[in-house]
This record gives structure tokens, sequence and C-alpha cells, in this order.
């Protein structure tokens, strides 16, 4: 995430330089993102209503918010890297809002936990974040993603300043502990968890290589990080 | 890199970056239509949602009702036959049933062997020739905090046990799964898990007139998913202790090895009989859920040994179950 990725902190001239797709209208970029996220909830609200889920919808609809959450957090997550090997900039206007819908899924996904699955029982569920990692991990992860949601905003964006960038690199370790919660609550099976974990890793790897001249815009370096 | 000017000689020729961008962006372009398409095919060709109707397998004939009944509503054949942790078929609860087909149920021969006057073979039409097919309604608690009430078909254990005459030093019953090497399941090519599954029982629980060999369900033979053509049933135990696909029974003087307690012995006990006291690290033991019940049912109240305490708890009289979970 390069400062001025999010838009407001980035001075006026960078806007709209020659970089393929700068030019698009959002909608045309935000819609598609629109239909699929809500697509997926009406595919799984349907599948509910039909009773279409299986044995065990409640399983059913924790593992899909659940894993939703984290693909969506994944995709938020490689659209700096995508903008630094491409040199397009839509990835980085689709940023925010593939962020906010991560953080939709991973709303329902607790809402799951406490609603239907603890079936609101405080004592159990307390008793489950105290005793079992991979719920402490969850939560954690939760936890870390709620203040990204809310100063998503450009006004938090302008009142923090410096310190949003620095805020908003909590992604990492959200995504992090939401890969350890998954591999963690998997008794046999790692293939799933193992490729959001490769993907991850990979995505990180990327942002450890320096920003080399040959990339940057017109030869401009963004710090990269 | 920051700090200094790169030398002139350094610097990347712009028709050079550009074109190494273009590259960059047409294999990107590529790989997300790629990937999109590869998503759009597999999403397709999947197995329909619609609970693949239930193939029903052969009746079995002859089947006697028993005394051992559940004062509660039978769980679905769609899941029962639908929601199975048969890992050598399939991690998913629903692929073992998509993959019936990879299990050869026939010919099927259990070996019998260890501490016994009568060591021997017994192939599945003779068990189903010379036991009795009786109809027992049994609870089943799986670890994983979920519920069935399933009609077994099967008789005891015992019965099958006492025909290969053990001798006093079978202290304990060690089974084992279907396993070819040459022609591994589809799970266990993927999946290291040590394969054959292995499960015991101490002597007196195999002995138990609860303990079931399953040959059937609803009537009929077991389905693949559900452990064809032989499994055990402990009712008052964790499902994973109830074994399928048994293709041998071994009598032996010490504590046979079995699969998940030797991969996790803090979680799965040899014991594990089903008791809401002991917490499991993963899955608080206190309730359950049903299955086929709705998403707004909640969970239920799990019995101490899943509601057989009047037929077994006398086999762990001055245990503590604490430490012998």
């Amino acid at each position: 995430m390069g400062p001025g990725d999010r838009g407001v902190p980035l001075p006026r001239r960078r806007r709209g330089r020659g970089t393929a797709g700068s030019s698009y209208p959002g909608w045309l970029l935000k819609t598609p993102v629109w239909l699929v996220c809500l697509g997926i909830l009406g595919g799984y609200l349907a599948a509910l209503v039909g009773d279409r889920l299986g044995a065990n919808p409640v399983e059913a609809l924790s593992h899909a918010s659940g894993a939703w959450a984290l693909r969506l957090l994944l995709l938020t997550l490689a659209m700096t890297p995508l903008r630094r090997l491409s040199g397009w900039s839509w990835p980085l206007r689709m940023r925010r809002l593939l962020g906010l819908w991560a953080f939709f899924y991973a709303v329902l996904h607790l809402s799951v936990w406490i609603w239907l699955d603890q079936g609101l029982d405080w004592r159990a569920m307390a008793e489950d974040l105290a005793k079992r990692p991979y719920v402490m991990l969850g939560m954690a992860a939760f936890g870390l993603l709620v203040p990204l949601a809310v100063t998503s905003t450009r006004g938090w964006m302008r009142r923090l300043g410096r310190r949003w960038k620095r805020l908003h690199r909590g992604v990492y370790p959200a995504a992090l502990l939401a890969v350890g919660h998954f591999l963690w609550l998997t008794k046999a099976d790692y293939l799933e968890p193992g490729i959001y974990a490769g993907v991850l890793l990979g995505l990180l790897g990327l942002r450890l290589i320096p920003q080399g001249p040959a990339l940057g815009d017109s030869g401009r370096r963004f710090p990269s990080h | 890199m920051s700090s200094s000017q790169p030398k002139p000689s350094e610097i990347t020729p712009k028709e050079v970056w550009l074109t190494r961008r273009r590259w960059i962006q047409s294999g990107l372009a590529l790989g997300v239509l790629g990937a999109t398409a590869g998503a759009g095919a597999w999403w397709w060709g999947r197995e329909p949602d619609e609970a693949t109707p239930a193939r029903h397998g052969r009746p079995l004939e002859g089947v006697v009702k028993t005394g051992y009944r559940v004062d509660e509503p039978l769980t679905d054949y769609a899941d029962v036959t639908h929601y199975n942790n048969f890992l050598e078929l399939g991690s998913d609860k629903e692929t073992p049933a998509e993959r019936a087909a990879f299990l050869p149920t026939r010919p099927w021969t259990v070996r019998v062997d260890g501490e016994c006057e009568a060591p021997g073979e017994i192939d599945i039409e003779t068990i189903l020739k010379v036991y009795p097919r009786e109809e027992r309604v049994y609870r089943f608690r799986c670890v994983e905090a979920w519920y069935m009430v399933v009609p077994w078909v099967g008789f005891s254990l015992g019965d099958l046990l006492r025909r290969f005459k053990p001798t006093s030093k079978a202290k304990y019953v060690a089974f084992e799964s279907l396993y070819d090497p040459d022609h591994p399941l589809p799970g266990q090519r993927r999946l290291r898990l040590g394969w054959p599954y292995r499960e015991g029982l101490r002597m007196d629980e195999a002995m138990h007139p609860l303990t079931l060999l399953a040959t059937g369900l609803y009537g009929e033979e077991l389905p693949a998913q559900n452990g064809a053509p032989l499994r055990l049933v402990v009712p008052w135990k964790y499902g994973f202790k109830s074994i399928k696909s048994v293709v041998r029974i071994h009598f032996s003087e010490h504590q046979p090895v079995t699969t998940w307690n030797r991969l996790q012995s803090d979680e799965y006990g040899f014991y594990a009989n089903v008791n809401p006291e002991v917490d499991h690290p993963r899955w608080s033991q206190r309730r359950h859920r049903v299955l086929g019940a709705s998403v707004f049912a909640g969970k239920q109240p799990t019995q101490m040994f899943n509601g057989y305490a009047a037929e077994v708890a006398g086999l762990y009289r001055g245990m503590d179950l604490h430490k012998f979970f």
C-alpha cells in the first residue's frame, strides 16, 4: 500500500497519469465487485431458503462466510502488487471496496457463530474464546479489521493523515491471523488453508521486492513496504 | 537505492520497460481469463447442489426389529448418507457419497487373528448368511459435536468374536480398515494419516451386547460412504471409534495403537466415551447439533455415554474418566 493508493493523500497532479485504467469511470470498476459479492450472498441465501445447505446448514454457512471473508481479504491484498507489476492503476481503485466486502463476510461469519452456532450462549462463547486457540485467532483477526473498516472513509483518511497508513498496515497481521485461524481449526486436510497460506505468503513476499525504477511510473519511485 | 542516482548505463531504456510491462500485463490478463474460465467450468460442472438424490442400496431381507430403540426421530436417509467423515474417500462431508464407487465392497474378507485359538478368515457373504440382521436404532455422536439417530442393521460384535475363540490373553481387540497400497482410495493417496485407519476396544467393551457390527442401515446394505460392507458401531463412544470397512480384527494383550490417538493424543483418547464433562480442545462436548435440524434449532445437551449410561457405566467403574478420556 503506497501513499496515495487510497486516493486522498494523492497530490492532484498524480491523478490521471497516462497509466492504463486510471481513466476508467468508477462504476465500471465497482459494479462487477458489487455484482460478484452480492451474487455470492444471494446464492447462499437462496440455498438457505431452498433447504439446499445439506445436513448441517449452520456449519455450511459458517464455512462459506469465513472462506469468502478470507478469499476477499487476499484479493484485496493482491491489488497493490497487481498495480506494481502491471502499472495499471485501477486495481487500487477497487481495493477499498474489496476490503469492505471482505469485512462484510467477516461480520457475517462472526454473526453465524454468535447467533446460529452458539445460540447467543455468552458463557459458552467466553469459554470457547478462552480455551480454543483457533477461536482466539479468528477473533483477533476480526478485532484488527474493525478499525480498518471504520477508518476507510475519506474523512478518516484526512483526519488521521500519516497515521492512517500505519493503522492500515494492520491488514497484514489480520490476514495472517485469519489464515492461522483456518489452519488451526483444520483436522486432517490442510489443502485449502494451505493454498490460502501460500497465496498470502506470496503476496507478502512480493511486497519485499524493492521497487526499481524500471517498474515505477516514468522512473518515479514510490516507497514500497 | 534511494540515496544514489543510478548510472546512465543502469537505466532501463524506456522501450524495454514498456515492452516488459506490456508482457506482464498480457500475462496477468491471460492468467485472470484462465482462472475465470477454470472457475466457471468447475462451477457449472459441479455436482448439483440439490442433495444428490440418495442412491439406495440393495435391500437386506429378513431384518428383525429389536428392543434397541431411541425415543427420538430418525435422521433422514439422505443426511445419514451424505454427511460422512470417511477420509479414505475424501475430507469433506459430502465427497465420500460422491466417491462411493471407488470403494470395492466385493469380494470382501475379514481376517481375524492374534490371541485366539481359531484364527482365520470370514467373508462378507458368510457373515450376512450366518449372523442375524437386527434393526437397532442407535444414537450416533461425533466428536465434532454433531449427532444423528440411525436405524442400523447388524448383530453384536461379540457373536463374531466368539467364533474365533479368543484366549485369556486377549485383553483388547484391534480393527483395521481397508488399505491396499497398490490401489489406494482417493483420500489415502492425498492425506497422510498412517493408513490403514486403526481402532480398538477393550475386550469387555467389544463383548458388550450394544457393540454392533453393522452390515446395513435403513433396511439396506451399507452404502460405501457409511463404511460398506461391514463396520463397527459403538453408540456410547465418539464416532471415530466406530471404524468403517473393516478388513482385519486382531486380539491382543496390549492396548492397540489407534489412528486419531496416535496423531493427536491430547485430543483423541483411546476410550473416547461420549462425556459432556470432559472437554475437547476443539469442540465443547456439552452440547451437540442434530443433523437435519433447521438453522435456528440450536444445540441439544449431550448425555453421559450418549444416553447409554445405564448399560455401559459399569464398564468404567472406578476409572478416572478425565484421565482415561
